[in-house]
C-alpha cells in the first residue's frame, strides 16, 4: 500500500517538476549554432589542417630535415629534399596523407624550424581519395603571416631566456 | 491442440541502437524471461595493444586516446603513469595537480555521456540533449588544453604537452559553477520519475559477493556496496592530498548505480575545486634529459636541448628491462596498463586491463531471469565503450 501511495505521489507531485525543467527550455536561447553559416571559433591550439610557414622574406622555413616524419605515429608524411638557387636545402616533395593523419600534432611539436603547423581549418571533405594527399604547394602559405604561432613562440623564448638582440 | 513451448534464441546487435556501439548479445528467451544472455565481442577490434608494441614509447600515446574515447585523459594518464613507473620519472607537483584536475573533468564528462545514453535507452530523449549540451563545457577545456576535443593526447610521458592554457582556470571554474545546477535538473527529471524508477529499480541486480567474484570495478562494484576505489586504496598522481568521499550503493541495482554516478560527479567537482585552489607553480614537464622532450623554448635556444630533441624524436628512449603494472580509477573502473620491457626503445608487450571488458562479463549474471526489455537497461548501466572492450 505504502509503495503504491509513494508511486502515486511521484507521478502527481514529482514528475511535473521534470516537465517544468523541459518547459523552461522554451524560454531559453538555443545553444546550437546555425552551422554552415555561423562557425564556432576554434581555440589557438586547435589541431586542424596543416600549413607550412615562410620566413618574412618569403623563403620556406622547412629544411626537409625529416623530423616531423620521424615523429609521426601514423607514418603520414613523405618528403624528398632539394637545393634552392642559393644552395639552401628545402623540400622538393612534401606530402601529408590526410587519410592516414590522426591530427595528433606531433609533427608540429617535433619541427625544430617551426615550419609546420596545424591550423584552424576542419572542413576538408572531398569526393576523391587522391585529393587527400596534401602536397607542399597546397600547404605552403602564400605570404608570411602577421601573427604566426612561431612569432609568439620566439617572444616566449626571449622572455624565458632573457634574450635582447633582435630575432628575425 | 496444445501450444508448443520451447526456448527462443534471439540475436540482438551488432547493429542495435542500445548496444552502445557494436556489441552482439545472443539472448535465449523463455517467453518474456531471459534464460541466458551471452555477449559476443570483437566487432570493433582495432588491435591497439599490438599496434602499441610496434611504436616508440612516446608514439604509442595517441593509441590510448582511442580505446575509451569518452575518457581520453584517463587513458593518457594510465599509460603515462605506467611508463613513468618503468622509467622512474618523478613529475613536478604542478603536473600532478593538473592531471588530477583533468582526470576528474574526464570522469564528469564520461558520466554525463553515460547518463544521456542510458536515459535514452530507457526512453528519456531530452536527457541526451541536456547532457551533451553540458558536456560541451568540458570539451571546451580539452580543446583549449590539447587542441583536440576528443583525442586530446594532452598528458604526456613526464608531464603535459603544453603549458596549461591562460584561460584554463576561468573555463574550469565555469564547469564547477554550472554543473551542480544542471545536476539538480537531471534529478528533477529522473530521480523521482516513476517510469525511470520502474525501469531501473531491482533490475540488473548483482550482489557484493558476485561483484567481487566477477572482478568488477568502478561504479559496478561500488553500486553493490563494496567501498573500493583505487584513488583511496592505492593513490596515484597525488590523490592522497585530496579530500573526497567514495559513494557506495546498497542494493546493487541499476537505480543505485545511477544515484552513485551522480554523486561521483559531485565528488569530482569537489576534487577539481581543491586542485584549482591549490595548484602549485612550476614547470609543466619533468627535466629528464634523454627521456622527456625538453620544452620548445629551450630547443630553439640551447644546443644540448636541440640534440636531445632530435635524439628522443628519432630513436625514443631505452627502457630498463622489467615489467610494471599501473592501475588507475577511470570513470568506468580499474584501468590498468601492464608494460613488459626487454630493454629496447619499444615496449615488448602492452596489456591493458579494460574496465568495460571485465564489467561486461557480468552481463549474463545481471540479466538472468529478468525481462527481455531489461537487457537494454543492464547493458546501459554497465557503461561500456566498445572501443575499450575490443581494443
Ligand atoms: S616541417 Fe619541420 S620537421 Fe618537417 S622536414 Fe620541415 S623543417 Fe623538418
Ligand atoms: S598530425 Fe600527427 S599524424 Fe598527422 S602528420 Fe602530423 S604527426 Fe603525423
Amino acid at each position: 500500500m505504502n509503495e503504491v501511495l509513494k508511486a502515486v505521489g511521484n507521478v502527481f507531485l514529482k514528475m511535473p517538476l521534470g516537465f517544468v525543467v523541459t518547459l523552461r527550455h522554451f524560454f531559453k536561447k538555443p545553444v546550437t549554432l546555425d552551422y554552415p553559416y555561423k562557425k564556432k571559433p576554434m581555440t589557438p591550439r586547435y589541431r586542424g589542417k596543416h600549413y607550412l610557414e615562410r620566413y618574412d622574406d618569403s623563403t620556406e622555413r622547412c629544411v626537409c630535415c625529416g623530423l616531423c616524419a620521424a615523429a609521426c605515429p601514423a607514418d603520414a608524411i613523405y618528403m624528398e629534399p632539394e637545393e634552392n638557387e642559393k644552395g639552401e636545402r628545402r623540400a622538393k616533395i612534401y606530402e601529408i596523407n590526410l587519410l592516414r593523419c590522426i591530427f595528433c600534432g606531433f609533427c608540429e611539436e617535433a619541427c625544430p624550424e617551426e615550419a609546420i603547423f596545424l591550423g584552424q581549418d576542419y572542413e576538408f571533405s572531398d569526393v576523391n581519395r587522391n585529393a587527400f594527399i596534401y602536397t607542399k604547394e597546397e600547404m605552403l602559405v602564400k605570404h608570411p603571416r602577421k601573427d604566426n604561432p612561431f612569432k609568439r613562440l620566439y617572444r616566449r623564448v626571449r622572455k624565458v631566456h632573457g634574450v635582447t638582440d633582435k630575432i628575425s | 491442440m496444445s501450444l508448443e513451448q520451447k526456448e527462443l534464441t534471439l540475436n540482438m546487435g551488432p547493429q542495435h541502437p542500445s548496444t552502445h556501439g557494436v556489441l552482439r548479445v545472443i539472448v535465449t528467451l523463455d517467453g518474456e524471461r531471459v534464460v541466458k544472455a551471452v555477449p559476443v565481442i570483437g566487432y570493433l577490434h582495432t588491435g591497439i595493444e599490438k599496434t602499441m608494441e610496434s611504436k616508440l614509447y612516446y608514439k604509442a600515446l595517441p593509441c590510448t586516446d582511442r580505446m575509451d574515447y569518452l575518457a581520453p585523459m584517463s587513458n593518457n594518464l594510465g599509460y603515462c603513469l605506467a611508463v613513468e613507473k618503468l622509467m622512474e620519472i618523478e613529475v613536478p607537483e604542478k603536473v600532478k595537480w593538473a592531471r588530477v584536475c583533468l582526470a576528474e573533468l574526464t570522469r564528469i564528462k564520461s558520466h554525463l555521456v553515460w547518463l544521456g545514453t542510458h536515459a535514452l535507452d530507457l526512453g528519456a530523449m531530452s536527457m541526451l540533449l541536456f547532457t551533451f549540451r553540458d558536456r560541451e563545457m568540458i570539451v571546451d577545456v580539452y580543446e583549449a588544453c590539447g587542441g583536440q576535443r576528443m583525442m586530446t593526447s594532452y598528458i604526456r610521458i613526464g608531464g603535459l604537452s603544453h603549458e596549461l592554457p591562460p584561460d584554463f582556470e576561468k573555463k574550469v571554474r565555469r564547469v564547477i559553477k554550472e554543473i551542480p545546477a544542471k545536476l539538480n535538473d537531471y534529478e528533477d527529471l529522473l530521480t523521482k520519475n516513476e517510469i525511470f524508477i520502474n525501469r531501473t529499480r531491482n533490475v540488473a541486480v548483482i550482489s557484493a559477493e558476485d561483484a567481487i567474484n566477477y572482478g568488477l570495478s568502478g561504479p559496478m562494484l561500488r553500486g553493490s556496496g563494496v567501498k573500493h576505489d583505487l584513488r583511496k586504496a592505492n593513490p596515484y598522481s597525488g590523490y592522497e592530498n585530496f579530500d573526497f568521499e567514495v559513494p557506495v550503493g546498497k542494493k546493487g541495482d541499476a537505480y543505485d548505480r545511477y544515484l552513485l554516478r551522480l554523486e561521483e560527479i559531485r565528488q569530482s567537482l569537489r576534487i577539481i575545486e581543491q586542485a584549482l585552489d591549490g595548484m602549485p607553480e612550476g614547470p609543466y614537464r619533468a627535466h629528464v634529459p634523454g627521456v622527456v622532450l625538453p620544452p620548445k623554448e629551450d630547443v630553439l635556444y640551447k644546443m644540448e636541448s636541440l640534440i636531445f630533441h632530435f635524439k628522443i624524436i628519432t630513436e625514443g628512449f631505452k627502457s630498463p628491462k622489467g615489467a610494471v603494472y599501473q592501475g588507475i580509477e577511470s570513470p568506468k573502473g580499474e584501468l590498468g596498463f601492464y608494460i613488459s620491457s626487454d630493454g629496447s626503445n619499444k615496449p615488448n608487450r602492452i596489456r591493458v586491463r579494460p574496465p568495460s571488458f571485465v564489467n561486461l562479463a557480468s552481463l549474463p549474471k545481471l540479466t538472468e531471469g529478468g525481462l527481455f526489455s531489461d537487457v537494454v537497461c543492464a547493458i546501459g548501466s554497465i557503461d561500456i565503450v566498445l572501443g575499450e572492450v575490443d581494443r
